[in-house]
């Protein structure tokens, strides 16, 4: 189907954007790669009257390391984060999830940016924010606000974004010496919708984890942090320890069910994605071999 | 009423000024405006890959993304890669190998991948599939697709078909 019909306005500014967007309230759209917006739009879930278009922002373009933090740019590409050295060392779980997203004339339009503030509780950005703590930079008419990753996603498809606000950037911690991530995600084929994934970062001292976010996607209506996590804290990690926590997992976590996976299966792969992790994470292939599930 | 959009920019070498209202969609803008109906619209959400053209060098979805934002840009369709012969070559391998047969899908694929072997000299068919996966073929398959695409990245390394 084709889109139906909307003006259009190609934003000069930040500040032109966002007068835009603070004159038609919720009638107006951001584009930035259009990604996710024009599927939708071509499909007619969605019809907005006026779509504001950010793609000429360089100043939104970019990624750049200061003191303890990564910045990365809001209208930044997909393909720009896969190919680059800084968040290749610096956010590597951001490496990882990219590849699983979509397929590569896809990377090259998508933006971080639009990711986040699209919120779909089955794309690997949001999750990965979620696992790094990252820090979501928005402007709007009053100004500057920084909002915790874990704040910003508040349901599918909605976000801490006021209308007249635009996401501007998106800044994590750096990875320190003994962080470790892992990323995997159960899909029907490379490059589709997670059926259930995981991000995770953690600080990994010798064989004891004293750090571990683990924010799983497609099992709700916006990434999950699992409180799991704690039961593997600062602790040997045995079979037995693993067993718990695997079992806390099940307990909290509230999935979905849908055409792709019903709510045990969903609850099942995220087991088996958490022994898979913890394993990866401490190099104790053992412990995923199935008899903590 | 809509105000229509101006756009300047280049198609397959050539320079076009235009006007379109917001709502058209660069593949419909290619075909329907400019006649160039090598790019071919399937789902129309990204998914199928009949619409890939190159945008600025990189491989996009004509589909999502609209002719307003083509302002400034440099566009390659189909018809600009098989006119100049940069994938002559390629064409010669999908026809050799059968890798084609009611030919829907046969533009997005040889921009596709003529993109991967711009990136990569010697893919093999494992990177193949990877970069083709976005695309897809409702006749032949893929495993010729893959052979042709194989043996075209042999003979342009001097390895032979």
């Amino acid at each position: 189907m084709k889109a139906s019909a909307f003006s259009y306005a190609r934003a000069t500014s930040v500040v032109n954007a966002i007068e835009l967007l603070a004159e038609h309230g919720d009638r107006a759209k951001v584009l930035s790669g259009g990604q996710s917006l024009m599927p939708a739009m071509n499909l007619r879930l969605i019809s907005p009257e006026l779509i504001v278009d950010i793609g000429d922002l360089t100043e939104l373009r970019g990624i750049a390391v200061t003191g303890d933090r990564l910045r990365i740019g809001a209208l930044t590409r997909h393909v720009d984060l896969l190919n680059s050295a800084d968040v290749a060392k610096h956010a590597p779980l951001i490496s990882e999830a990219i590849t699983h997203v979509a397929h590569a004339a896809i990377r090259n339009r998508g933006t971080i940016g639009g990711s986040l503030a699209h919120a779909d509780p089955a794309a690997e950005l949001p999750a990965s924010m979620v696992a790094l703590k990252a820090t979501i930079i928005v402007e709007g008419p009053a100004g500057e606000r920084q909002i915790a990753a874990e704040d910003f996603f508040t349901g599918i498809y909605e976000t801490a974004l006021e209308v007249d606000e635009l996401l501007v950037a998106v800044e994590v911690p750096v990875a320190q010496r003994n962080s470790a991530h892992y990323f995997s995600e159960f899909a029907r084929r490379h490059g589709d919708y997670g059926i259930v994934g995981l991000a995770a970062q953690a600080v990994v001292d010798g064989d004891i984890l004293t750090d571990l976010r683990l924010a799983y996607f497609s099992v709700g209506d916006r990434p999950v942090l699992a409180m799991a996590a704690t039961k593997l804290l600062n602790v040997a990690v045995t079979p037995a320890v693993l067993l718990e926590a695997s079992e806390t997992l099940g307990e909290e976590l509230d999935p979905q069910e849908d055409q792709q996976a019903s709510v045990s299966m969903r609850r099942h792969l995220a087991k088996v994605l958490l022994a898979r992790c913890v394993a990866t994470l401490l190099g104790r292939p053992e412990l995923s071999a199935g008899e903590v599930l | 009423m809509i105000p229509a959009v101006s756009i300047s920019l280049q198609v397959n070498g050539e320079r076009i000024e235009a006007h379109v209202l917001p709502r058209l969609n660069l593949a419909d803008f290619l075909r329907e405006h400019l006649k160039l109906t090598g790019t071919h619209v399937g789902c129309e959400h990204g998914v199928c890959g009949a619409c890939t053209v190159r945008v600025n060098g990189d491989i996009v979805r004509s589909c999502l993304m609209l002719a307003a934002q083509t302002n400034g840009a440099s566009i390659e369709t189909i018809e600009g890669l098989s006119d100049s012969g940069e994938i002559s070559d390629l064409q010669a391998a999908f026809r050799e190998r059968n890798a084609l047969q009611c030919g829907f899908c046969t533009p997005g694929m040889l921009v596709t991948a003529q993109d991967l072997l711009l990136q990569e000299a010697e893919p093999d068919r494992e990177r193949i599939r990877e970069h083709l996966s976005g695309n897809y073929c409702r006749c032949t398959g893929y495993q010729a697709i893959v052979d042709a695409v194989a043996s075209t990245a042999r003979a342009r390394t001097g390895r032979g078909a």
